[in-house]
């Protein structure tokens, strides 16, 4: 779901840190493995599965002190408290993004090797869940 | 009446943390309580009249609102403190309200769930100001020990509600104490009713503050008696 380039500490459309820092009591307590972003209030991803969806999406970033508050404040910013459903919260800086300078490399299918797509062979009529 | 009159004051006074909050992510926490509370209050107040008469038209002494929620916010530990000891409160109150078969049931049943939420979120800044640091504990315990004299009115019998408030008390208390204890904080000592505690509100006497507050709030209709908006 996270396209590359997406996800990483320093995303550029990601919501930049509140101008005035977060009151320091709030963040004593480091969170293990999460980015220090401005006055300790670490940038967040937020994933949301709808009640009827498959899977969870990826909706957008929040700051927050540590995950618990993330998960309320994901609540209140992407979900608008809508019932059944699931939210997951991910410190930015756990989320390896493949580099998109290396997108050619990566992505690009070796077009001339035929083998390594699996299109020869006929789906016979009846197969359903394919 | 008196819980309509507790839900639109508090959220009024949440109202003003609007564009004042520590963090935009908090902002919208406590306009999305505030806004519930609003709704409850509509509710509550449409069973009595006409729900903008109610907010707009009355006087002080006609208010029916406990002291706690009319206190001014202070700084945000102390509005948390408010906030905790009075979703606690609400939370109890609207579980009771629910399983009864009263007129009020069918809101507390959809009440109780938004304060709930209110409760966690109070319960959440109560443990990280309070295990937080030096200055933040300090704060939130000055919150908890100057506000402490209110609650006890919360438990006072409230007219046309039918039902045992005393006997929320105890439950209450323990849910604070849990709280407080592992939010490294210590219950407010002294008496919490009694003579020389506060709360007279749903007698509609009240603090000093609430009568600017009142002021502000009800402006505009009186400016304009009758308007339509």
């Amino acid at each position: 779901m996270t396209t590359n380039g997406t996800a990483g500490g320093a995303r550029p459309e990601s919501r930049t840190g509140p101008g005035e820092p977060g009151p320091p009591d709030a963040a004593s307590e480091a969170i293990a493995g999460a980015s220090a972003g401005p006055a300790d209030w670490p940038l967040w991803e937020v994933f949301v599965r709808s009640r009827r969806g498959l899977s969870h999406t990826h909706a957008g970033s929040l700051h927050a002190p540590d995950a618990e508050m993330a998960l309320r404040n994901a609540r209140d910013l992407y979900t608008r408290r809508s019932e059944g459903i699931s939210i997951w919260v991910v410190p930015s800086a756990a989320i390896s993004a493949s580099s998109p300078d290396e997108k050619d490399s990566f992505f690009e299918p070796a077009a001339d090797k035929p083998y390594r797509h699996p299109t020869f062979y006929e789906i016979p009529d009846g197969v359903q869940h394919l | 009446m008196a819980l309509g009159d507790d839900a639109l004051v508090l959220s009024h006074r949440l109202g003003e943390w609007a564009g004042h909050a520590p963090v935009l992510e908090e902002e919208v926490a406590l306009a999305n309580i505030a806004l519930d509370l609003l709704g409850q209050a509509r509710v509550l107040l449409s069973l009595v009249g006409d729900e903008d008469e109610l907010a707009y038209l009355r006087e002080e002494r006609s208010f029916r609102n406990c002291q706690l929620v009319e206190q001014p916010n202070g700084d945000f530990a102390h509005t948390i403190a408010r906030q905790l000891y009075f979703s606690t409160y609400q939370e109890l109150l609207y579980g009771q309200l629910a399983v009864g078969d009263g007129p009020l049931a069918p809101l507390a049943a959809k009440a109780v769930k938004e304060v709930a939420y209110h409760r966690d979120h109070a319960e959440q800044w109560t443990l990280r100001l309070g295990d937080g640091t030096q200055e933040s504990h300090e704060r939130i315990q000055r919150g908890l020990d100057a506000l402490w004299r209110f609650t006890g009115e919360l438990f006072e019998p409230v007219t046309g509600l039918d039902l045992d408030l005393t006997a929320l008390h105890d439950d209450w208390i323990t849910r604070i104490a849990s709280v407080l204890t592992r939010a490294t904080l210590t219950v407010p000592q002294g008496a919490s009713r009694g003579a020389w505690t506060a709360g007279a509100g749903r007698q509609g006497l009240h603090t000093e503050s609430f009568g600017r507050m009142l002021a502000e709030m009800q402006h505009l209709h009186r400016s304009h008696p009758g308007a339509t908006w």
